[in-house]
């Protein structure tokens, strides 16, 4: 990509991230969220975030392997065994980087 | 009755034991950054301008994966979208200010400002809550893109044989469990992440938004079945 357009990529991305934060701010006493979308909101992060893990520890490299040849499905598992106990970023990296590189000189 | 100054000085204070939680998101946002191929000033660049860490490092790993722009979009203001809610909650405490006080604070609306602000108002509101979130989102603020520029000098030295573009999947589990809250919301992430699985090879990474969609009306027909 350019750089023309990476920036243009980033400013596009912060326009329409600083419309949803200022959204019920600018509506407030004109416009209240719809109860459909309020319950709909509460699963997006949950649902994104898995849409983004799975295919990366399934597909490393671009090609399925669901197989102990997995480096990127194994450390993966590892690393959200941690990422579920203490729900912290930091520690996930630790841990999950640490089998990443640690795995492939036992397999 | 105390200062709006007093206030502010307030909400920065309470700010203070959650930001060592910033400073290496912003680290791993920017050195995930310049993994991806991007030169420091870019790195640095995206996390002044956006200022929404999880939303950048989707944005990241869609552009090493060669994604189209629309999808790159898309998927950034999909996964921004809880800041809607976040803008309802706090937007009673702000009716009053003025927009050009308000605005600057508002760009830089992140979780953990609101966390902290949330949390001081429902235990005891202050004598001027809009001054109390602008000291704790300031604050947070200025640790995020101070950090954001020392990984953006770190990351130009770690050798990409590290195999660095790990650290997105790894990041994202450890938000999405912080996400999930209850049966619905694993059900959301299942059906979520099954079907990118599934999905995966459709056009310009379509599949995740769809994916993603998906384990959205899974969620919420779970928990209306719970409710039933």
């Amino acid at each position: 990509m350019s750089e023309l357009s990476i920036w243009l990529l980033f400013v596009g991305a912060a326009i329409g991230t600083f419309a949803l934060r200022f959204s019920f701010i600018y509506l407030f006493g004109k416009f209240e969220i719809p109860p459909l979308l309020q319950r709909a909101l509460r699963f997006v992060p949950a649902s994104v975030l898995a849409a983004l893990v799975f295919p990366a520890l399934l597909y490393p490299n671009g090609i399925f392997d669901f197989s102990l040849h997995n480096i990127h499905l194994l450390a993966g598992i590892g690393g959200g065994i941690v990422a579920w106990k203490t729900k912290n970023v930091l520690w996930t990296l630790i841990v999950g980087m640490g089998l990443f590189w640690v795995l492939p000189l036992i397999f | 009755m105390k200062t709006e100054y007093q206030d502010f000085i307030a909400g920065a204070r309470g700010a203070l034991p959650i930001l060592p939680s910033v400073v290496p998101f912003a680290l791993i946002c920017s050195v995930s950054a310049i993994g991806v191929g991007l030169n420091p000033v870019q790195a640095a660049g995206m996390s002044f301008v956006m200022f929404a860490g999880a939303s950048q490092l989707a944005l990241l790993q869609l552009l090493s994966e060669g994604a189209h722009w629309l999808v790159m979009l898309v998927t950034v203001w999909v996964i921004n979208l809880r800041f809607t809610m976040y803008s309802a909650t706090l937007a009673p405490y702000l009716k009053e200010e003025p927009n050009w006080r308000r605005l600057p604070f508002v760009y830089i609306l992140s979780d953990q400002a609101f966390g902290v602000s949330m949390v001081q108002f429902s235990n005891a509101t202050p004598a001027n809550p809009a001054w109390y979130y602008y000291g704790a989102a300031g604050i947070i603020a200025m640790t995020w893109v101070i950090s954001a520029i020392v990984g953006a000098l770190v990351g130009a030295v770690i050798p990409p044989s590290w195999g660095f573009e790990f650290a997105f999947p790894l990041s994202f589990m450890a938000l999405m469990f912080a996400a999930i809250k209850d049966k619905p919301g694993i059900l959301a992430a299942v059906i979520g992440g099954g079907m990118a699985v599934l999905l995966r090879g459709l056009p310009y990474n379509l599949g995740l938004i769809l994916a993603a969609s998906l384990g959205i009306a899974a969620g919420m027909w779970a928990e209306g079945r719970v409710q039933a």
